[in-house]
């Protein structure tokens, strides 16, 4: 007779400070059938819930046999769903296969030039910070396989930000995915693009060609899945090679709807400590800005790291958008009112900006071609800049 | 006395069934918001005469022991103590090692709230010094009597209910012993001065006028005479000299922090929003403040908009923390009716200054006298564990069926002119708006307006509110709208907890002595 060895696997987290997220332990046995062990901080409200999704998903997979030892801190379906099916996979089980729930259609079309003043990262592992992300209000939320998840637990994070794309309402937020470097970036592009996706972040460019590599594959994944394409690239440039390189990266695809930089890894890179000031970076700023709006592009800054300095915040903000920045990115909910704040217009810009405006409908109203405000004639870059600046001040009226 | 926990229970007129006796006691059934009309006069303790007391005022007796034997303690005597010192109370651990010590079973406590530290009482409650408990349980204590462990049934009544239940004879208390940061040897005694001060004393204010006997503990004697004085000795039998009272750091904190949590600041943004819009906040106006995390991130936004608009209170309540003292010291608020002091800036502007006034459940909260403040003010912002869609609340159960918090000045406050439940439309997987609330402490019809991260809910019968607020930006959506969608992001309505319903833990009381709700035990 031959002894069939046991395999396992577990994900998730566990510990007095985890919210909103459980571990899994998932011994595959040869007979027995399937024990649930269950010990969650819901079990009176949704214990049998559990343990029934459970079930459904281990059939799902055709797991038949296996011991599942689950601690639970109050995730919800979404999350139980992720860091069972990782457990499994971690097993060697169903690795051919995914358990979905939720929505996968994207709801809303994404427009190229939509406002992205704010984008927030959400760490891609973390389940407890996506379910009210959505409510601060961000132009974009950013779910990041990255930086901010650990080497061991890209294939958990995959599965988590997947089912986090169908489920969790981030409201009118833009869903951006930030990948990895390419080789893991593939997987990356192959287990999220067909699962409500709008745009995705490439961290570290330094050619076209690699986001080249991420349109095409884009394009592979959406064919194979009979979606029509709706998904667009922001580059980030992280390096001294990347400024260098900042117009061939930008201009690279018809996709691309911003430029991003990242000041923590190209000071990094050029040897030097980031600043507040950023006189370090200026070159690089200037520089990517100039490369996006050279490809028609937005430009966007980078995170402002110290989450209690509101007063600093605001100032990086009004410095970055006097260079020509119209994004920031954000670690933390509270830096979004901060940021649309000081993005938005000033008093003398929207006066000037609504006789532009006006001007412009004047002209269209009596078929001039020629617009004209004072002495002053008025180009189509103008009147589209104006158009943008009243735009902006309906999103901070509507906040 | 563990047959008359199988009393029968009585539907009441919130319909919810409470016991018809309660530690041999009969009750009386919730009538309905200001409907129970008592007839009878109020307790009185007996006439008492000097002669009887040191006329050189000196009452200090050497310890603890002595005192308690002095006054007469016996079996089944109901002694009362206070939350003035919060999680850092020594002293009433001491007293029941000390009653434990004489010999002395089945004691009626009667605190004004237990905290965390007091988890230490459970062996005395295992054991039959106490017999059970009466007054606000948290955390440990609590969840023991939901575990059915108790002897008798616990009874929750709100500060308000407490003095009420104090001065309609409700309980009579055998022996009070008052934990005084600062007294005299007369017993004149008060919160602010000493090196355990933790505020006002008002919590002990009923338990001085009318329990037969009363002793305050002090761990800083001052001599006579002790000003000013909270607590005034002419009601007070002995006094007595410790070194400590207990954790001076648990006591109050050093500084009271404002939450860091985005969505506890999005609660409090909106709650101040809808303070203005509603124009509730006016030149003159008034409002509850507390020490909880939303609660005060909303006063620090509320003050911004006062500043922004020029707007100036004419009181407010606290809980007073540096937040609330600043706004008095910057002028937007002429007073600060105070009940009790969360941080030692608190404690510091109560003492100094004569516009941050020393209050009690008498004047604040009690149903059963010629008005109180509570009713007075424009605004109260408050939490609660669940509330339903008919915006019933509860405030001392958790949806898992465990008694973990206390109601304090809650159910008080509910009398407030526009009652305000700040709470997360979730937490972690358990949904706050529920079909049926697990104990019901507040009834809908006193709860104004529900206020989550999701959206706001106005209740309809407040109409005013609604089409006052009905161009506003704020997200004001149906209650059960939002419950829907918490419903759907925890994976459906829960299932209900497996209570069996047969065996009583505690009783949640009224501001009038009736019975609202029952906490069964598991």
């Amino acid at each position: 007779m031959k002894t069939q060895k046991q395999k396992s696997g577990s994900a998730g987290r566990v510990g007095p400070n985890v919210k909103s997220d459980c571990f899994v332990q998932l011994i595959n046995t040869s007979s027995g059938g399937i024990t649930i062990e269950l010990k969650s901080k819901v079990e009176s409200l949704y214990g049998d819930s559990i343990r029934s999704q459970i079930s459904e998903i281990l059939k799902h997979f055709g797991t038949k046999n296996a011991t599942i030892k689950i601690e639970d801190q109050g995730a919800v379906p979404f999350v139980i769903a992720a860091r069972v099916e990782s457990a499994l996979k971690r097993a060697g089980l169903g690795t051919d296969k995914v358990f979905l729930i939720g929505n996968t259609k994207s709801t809303k079309i994404n427009l190229r030039d939509r406002t992205r003043r704010t984008r927030l990262y959400l760490p891609g592992n973390e389940p407890h910070f996506f379910l009210n992300a959505g409510l601060h209000k961000p132009d974009s939320i950013i779910l990041d396989l990255e930086d901010s998840v650990a080497p061991s637990e890209k294939d958990a994070a995959r599965i988590l930000v997947r089912n986090a794309l169908m489920n969790v309402n981030f409201g009118e937020a833009e869903r951006m995915v930030r990948i990895n470097p390419f080789p893991l970036g593939i997987d990356d592009l192959q287990q999220t693009v067909q699962y409500n996706v709008q745009t995705i972040l490439i961290p570290k460019c330094e050619s076209s060609a690699r986001i080249e590599e991420v349109d095409s594959e884009i394009d592979k994944i959406l064919k194979l899945h009979n979606i029509k394409r709706n998904i667009f690239l922001i580059p980030i440039i992280e390096t001294a090679l990347g400024v260098v390189k900042a117009f061939e990266i930008a201009s690279a695809s018809k996709w691309n709807c911003g430029l991003a930089i990242g000041l923590e890894d190209y000071t990094a890179d050029i040897g030097v400590e980031r600043t507040k000031a950023g006189t370090e970076s200026l070159f690089a700023r200037s520089t990517v800005i100039n490369a996006a709006k050279a490809a028609g592009i937005q430009a966007l800054d980078s995170v402002f790291s110290d989450v209690n300095d509101e007063e600093g915040l605001h100032q990086s903000v009004l410095e970055a958008k006097a260079i020509g920045f119209e994004g920031k990115g954000c670690i933390h909910p509270r830096q979004i009112k901060v940021i649309h704040e000081a993005f938005a217009p000033t008093q003398k810009e929207v006066e000037y900006a609504q006789r532009v405006v006006d001007a412009f409908n004047e002209a269209k109203q009596n078929g001039s071609g020629v617009i004209s405000l004072g002495s002053k004639m008025i180009d189509a870059p103008v009147v589209k800049r104006a158009q943008h600046i009243l735009s902006l001040v309906k999103l901070n009226s509507d906040k | 006395m563990t047959k008359e926990l199988k009393s029968k229970l009585v539907k009441n007129a919130a319909g919810r069934y409470v016991p018809a006796v309660v530690n041999g006691i009969a009750s009386i059934p919730f009538k309905g918001v200001n409907k129970y009309r008592p007839d009878n006069s109020m307790a009185a303790p007996p006439v008492r005469t000097c002669a009887d007391y040191p006329s050189d005022g000196n009452k200090l007796v050497k310890n603890l022991k002595e005192a308690l034997k002095k006054v007469g303690l016996k079996n089944g005597m109901t002694i009362s103590t206070h939350h003035h010192l919060r999680n850092g109370d020594g002293l009433t651990n001491v007293l029941f090692d000390t009653i434990k010590a004489i010999g002395v079973k089945d004691i009626r406590w009667f605190p004004s709230a237990s905290f965390p530290c007091h988890e230490y009482l459970i062996k005395y409650l295992d054991d039959g010094t106490i017999h059970h408990i009466e007054g606000s349980m948290n955390g440990p204590l609590g969840r023991y009597a939901t575990d059915g462990k108790m002897k008798g049934t616990g009874i929750l009544r709100s500060h308000g209910g407490r003095y009420r239940a104090i001065q309609d004879g409700d309980v009579h208390i055998d022996i009070a012993v008052i934990a005084a940061p600062s007294a005299d040897a007369f017993g004149n005694a008060n919160g602010v001065n000493g090196k355990s001060a933790c505020g006002p004393l008002g919590f002990a204010l009923g338990d001085s006028e009318y329990a037969d006997k009363v002793i305050v503990v002090t761990d800083s004697l001052v001599d006579f005479p002790c000003v000013p004085w909270h607590i005034q000795g002419n009601n007070v039998d002995y006094v007595v000299e410790v070194d400590s009272l207990g954790d001076p750091s648990k006591i109050v904190s050093g500084t009271t922090q404002v939450t860091k949590s985005p969505d506890r600041i999005l609660i409090a943004e909106y709650i101040a929003q809808f303070v203005e819009e509603s124009g509730i906040m006016q030149n003159g106006f008034s409002f509850q403040a507390g020490a909880g995390g939303i609660n005060l991130a909303f006063l620090l936004l509320l003050k911004e908009r006062m500043k922004a608009k020029g707007v100036k209170a004419r009181f407010i309540r606290g809980g007073s923390t540096q937040y609330l003292t600043e706004m008095l010291e910057e002028g937007l608020t002429d007073y600060i009716l105070d009940g009790q002091a969360f941080d030692t800036e608190g404690v510091r502007s109560l003492r100094e200054n004569p516009n941050h006034v020393n209050t009690s459940p008498f004047t604040s909260y009690n149903f059963h006298g010629k008005g109180n403040f509570a009713s007075m003010l424009d605004a109260v912002v408050l939490g609660a564990t669940e509330v339903d869609a008919n915006f019933n609340a509860n405030v001392v159960t958790h949806s898992d069926g465990y008694l973990l918090h206390g109601i304090g000045g809650w159910q008080d406050c509910l009398f407030g002119k526009c009652v305000i439940l700040a709470i997360p439309s979730f937490r972690d997987r358990v949904p706050i708006i529920v079909d049926n609330v697990t104990t019901l402490c507040g009834p809908g019809e006193m709860i104004d307006v529900v206020i989550t991260e999701r959206g706001i809910a106005i209740n309809p019968l407040r109409q005013d509110l609604i089409k006052k607020l009905s161009n506003s930006k704020l997200p004001i959506r149906k209650i059960k709208d939002i419950q829907q969608e918490v419903y759907e992001l925890c994976g459906g309505k829960p299932q209900q907890p497996k209570l069996a319903k047969d065996k009583v833990a505690a009783v949640v009381q009224w501001v009038d002595g009736t019975l609202l709700d029952t906490v069964f035990a598991f």
